[in-house]
């Protein structure tokens, strides 16, 4: 077995002894990070380290092997943080694998997802050259923005190096509300009724289980004005009870890292709006008759997380049939994506040029 | 060569009224905002619809002809200059706000949809677009979306990037392609973050999905003087090491102050030699509680006033001195150049003084107007007309030379946001203004890696040729003397 590269020459030795290839990092993401049609994975948790962090600046760069878990307590010494709560953190993920699966967690809802937090990319090219692109300052319009293009990019179009994000500052104190609604039609109709309305949610998740929906929302602010942007919020909503401190984090916690999945299950992500929720719904029930399976709707229901046992196949078609993209995250290596996939042929145009050599794997 | 067969071939689109070949009808779309250049397209075509677009396009890559698509014509860097021997597609009749789903929270729009009508629009659901250029009132969100805008508020919402989930294109030979679509988040490369900012280069985006962003319930600004300039860039720092995000931080210098002043008579303190202006929004009790934390800091920042925006009147007024700063230095002088380049914010003041020094260097003044908390910088250097003191009549003759060391006093502050580890552009984008300057911030492989999505894209390099890469055949002319619409209208 190779020793996982823990500089850019070695990494760009690497790229240059050919074959087909699956940048590596936490390996957090099993659907994502396992090998096959034939690639060979590079490990890029070798590469790991901070490069620059300057707090005034809102913004840090960091090798692409480096793990979240190393990050946040560093940027939380600074009042900062990444505000889309990345995912996996506990569990290794690091800031490439991140970026390259394009993962955002409940955070999204108020400040934007990993998209929004990314400025700048280096990475290798399938001649083993280093790329740079984007840059180190938080607005920048510079040549094209392939540091957007590589979030979802799952390795496909070269291998990442270092990363450059934008931090916001981490607000004092947060409080969560938990709202137990008789049925799902109910959830939705106070999550409509949040969306427009002045409160400004920090997060807003609806978790379904067999016997209730649940929304889950978020204050985030001064500790001193929580208690009355809390009772504004209840008042709107109708009570609900209210989580903070250990008790909160362990709920919060628990989502980013997906501990609501059982070992074993897959886990796809599909990418949704609220309006079509309840439609999705009618699709699962349908197609999942004999099969559990898990729902958590993110973001104010922009994010589906469905985990379920067996074969992908038939989310692939409930998926397909709504005109729904998916990505499984947790499952068996092969298929990465589900559903529908919008822009392919402008894709192609992309890979082919990033890509002329087919040095990397498929999305 | 072909014009004729083109010009015949687009009446086959076009009624003789949305098809301009007539000098005095094409002088108007010879520049936009970057007045310096000009170029005299063979025809402008106005379509009313998508597929008058998809058609102009097929029949542009059939006859290997280019082309340049114009809103408003707002650019700053040149973005919508013509193309010798090619035609502008002007999109300001696409204006149609085809949905506004107020529960979905987004608007899909066509391309020539004015900003601020998107903001209007969702008005009544609480809702609005929360990217903000100053030339709100007038661009559109098909420039917005190539040249990726910016405006005041993009620290806390980022750029017009951060706000479009979807676009249905027209790609140079003409193939329609969607990509992205109405969430917020998507599976496989970001394809919609990649064609964002890509300055017309891969086509014409006909069609497109806008996040809107609940209307924060209040908001607090207020306007503080200093005797210099550092004492406001200290004061920017300040604010951040408190750990507060304001929606907009933004910095004017005296020149600034003075022809905002005089031009719509915004009530800035006189004499001072900086403003700073800071607003805070969201949710009331988050808000007064961070202006609290605010006005502490401001307090103990060395002002020489403060003023507190009491009501929405007041703040709007506050705003329209800003906003209306890059016209209104038009008052000092009747040429100027806007660079937009970043560095980072620590640097803002080394970066002033630099300014200040190259300023005094080359003898032409230069007025500062900036997004702070971005660390993106808008000098203006001022060159035309009574720069000099050898204005004609219609004040428009410069010195000689004057232009040229206008340009190459930009350079030298491009090279400066190079050095401190910034950007040639936070906002404005490249265009044909800062051809010369990309190369120098990205290596060759970059560049090279830039030109092969390129030629992906659009291999023989019809759509907006001449912008972003030096070596595409397009020589933008030097301009002087009246603007278009003036030699329009005295023509006319």
């Amino acid at each position: 077995m190779k020793l996982a590269p823990t500089t850019i020459e070695e990494l760009q030795e690497r790229v240059r002894e050919g074959g087909r290839l699956l940048p590596r990092g936490g390996g957090t993401k099993s659907a994502l990070s396992s090998p096959n049609d034939g690639s060979d994975a590079v490990e890029v948790v070798g590469l790991s380290g901070l490069i620059e962090y300057e707090p005034s600046e809102f913004t840090f760069t960091a090798l692409v092997g480096t793990r979240l878990s190393d990050i946040a307590p560093l940027l939380a010494e600074n009042g900062q943080f990444l505000p889309f709560d990345p995912l996996f953190v506990e569990r290794g993920a690091t800031l490439g694998g991140s970026l390259a699966a394009g993962l955002s967690g409940p955070g999204r809802y108020h400040y934007g997802g990993l998209r929004d937090f990314i400025l700048g990319v280096k990475y290798l090219n399938g001649a083993g050259e280093i790329v740079r692109a984007g840059g180190k300052v938080v607005k920048n319009a510079a040549g094209f923005d392939i540091p957007k293009l590589m979030v979802g990019s799952l390795g496909s179009l070269g291998v990442l190096v270092e990363l450059t994000f934008k931090v916001l500052p981490r607000p004092e104190k947060t409080l969560t509300l938990r709202l137990a609604c008789d049925d799902l039609e109910g959830a939705l109709q106070i999550q409509f009724k949040l969306f427009p309305c002045p409160l400004d949610i920090d997060a807003l998740d609806l978790e379904i289980s067999p016997s209730e929906a649940v929304l889950w929302v978020r204050l985030a602010g001064y500790g001193g004005v929580l208690p009355k942007r809390l009772s504004r919020l209840r008042e709107l909503v109708g009570g609900g009870e209210v989580f903070e401190a250990q008790d909160e984090e362990r709920i919060w916690h628990g989502v980013r890292e997906m501990k609501w999945v059982p070992d074993g299950w897959s886990l796809v992500k599909a990418p949704i709006t609220p309006g079509r929720i309840e439609t999705l719904e009618q699709g699962l029930e349908r197609a999942f008759e004999e099969v559990e399976i898990r729902r958590r709707y993110s973001c104010g229901g922009q994010i589906t997380w469905l985990a379920f046992p067996g074969s992908l196949e038939k989310m692939d078609d409930v998926l397909g049939e709504q005109s729904l993209p998916g990505l499984v995250v947790f499952g068996p290596p092969g298929k990465r994506r589900l559903g529908k996939a919008s822009g392919a042929s402008f894709y192609r145009r992309i890979k082919q040029a990033l890509d002329p050599d087919q040095r990397f794997v498929e999305v | 060569m072909g014009s004729t067969k083109l010009i015949d071939s687009l009446k086959q689109i076009y009624p003789n009224e949305r098809l301009l070949t007539r000098p005095a009808q094409l002088i108007p779309y010879e520049s936009d905002a970057l007045t310096a250049y000009r170029c005299r397209p063979l025809a402008v075509v106005i379509p009313e619809d998508q597929d008058e677009v998809i058609d102009t396009v097929r029949l542009c890559d059939q006859l290997q002809v280019p082309f340049v698509a114009r809103g408003s014509g707002t650019s700053l860097s040149g973005g919508s200059l013509p193309v010798d021997g090619g035609i502008v597609i002007a999109l300001n009749r696409l204006d149609r706000i085809l949905r506004l789903d107020p529960q979905e929270r987004i608007a899909v729009v066509e391309a020539g949809v004015v900003n601020l009508a998107v903001s209007k629009a969702a008005m009544p659901y609480g809702l609005y677009f929360a990217p903000d250029p100053s030339s709100q009132p007038i661009c559109t969100i098909g420039g917005n979306l190539a040249y990726n805008s910016g405006g005041a508020h993009c620290l806390k919402y980022g750029m017009t990037s951060n706000h479009i989930l979807g676009i249905k294109a027209v790609l140079p030979d003409g193939e329609v392609v969607e990509l992205g679509g109405e969430s917020l988040e998507g599976v496989g490369p970001d394809l919609v973050g990649l064609y964002v900012g890509s300055e017309g280069l891969f086509g014409i985006a006909l069609e497109i999905t806008l996040r809107l962003l609940p209307k924060p319930e209040v908001f607090r600004t207020v306007l503080v003087a200093y005797d210099s300039l550092e004492a406001a860039g200290d004061a920017v720092a300040r604010v951040v090491a408190a750990g507060l995000l304001p929606g907009a931080m933004e910095i004017m210098d005296r020149l600034a102050i003075d022809a905002a002043v005089a031009a719509v008579e915004a009530n800035y303190p006189s004499g001072a030699a900086a403003v700073l202006i800071v607003e805070l929004d969201g949710e009331a009790n988050q808000v007064e509680e961070e202006f609290k934390r605010l006005m502490a800091v401001i307090d103990d920042s060395g002002a020489e006033e403060i003023r507190i925006a009491q009501d929405d009147a007041d703040r709007q007024r506050i705003w329209k001195g800003r906003k209306s700063a890059f016209s209104a230095v038009g008052r000092l002088s009747s040429e100027f150049l806007v660079q937009d380049g970043v560095v980072p914010r620590s640097r803002l003041g080394e970066a002033l003084a630099e300014i200040e020094k190259l300023s005094a260097r080359y003898s032409l003044r230069v007025a500062n107007v900036f997004h702070a908390g971005d660390g993106n910088l808008h000098p203006l250097i001022l060159y035309g007309g009574g720069e000099a003191g050898r204005a004609n009549e219609a004040g428009r003759v410069e010195e000689a030379g004057a232009f040229e060391r206008a340009e190459e006093l930009a350079g030298e502050i491009l090279d400066m946001c190079i050095r401190f580890g910034g950007s040639i552009t936070g906002e404005h984008g490249v265009g044909v203004e800062k051809l010369r300057h990309l190369p120098k911030m990205f290596t060759e492989v970059d560049m090279e890696t830039f030109q092969m999505i390129r030629g992906a894209i659009d291999p023989n390099k019809l759509s907006n040729r001449g912008k972003m890469f030096l070596d595409e055949p397009q020589t933008p002319r030097r301009y002087s003397g009246p603007r278009p619409q003036e030699r329009a209208d005295s023509i006319l």
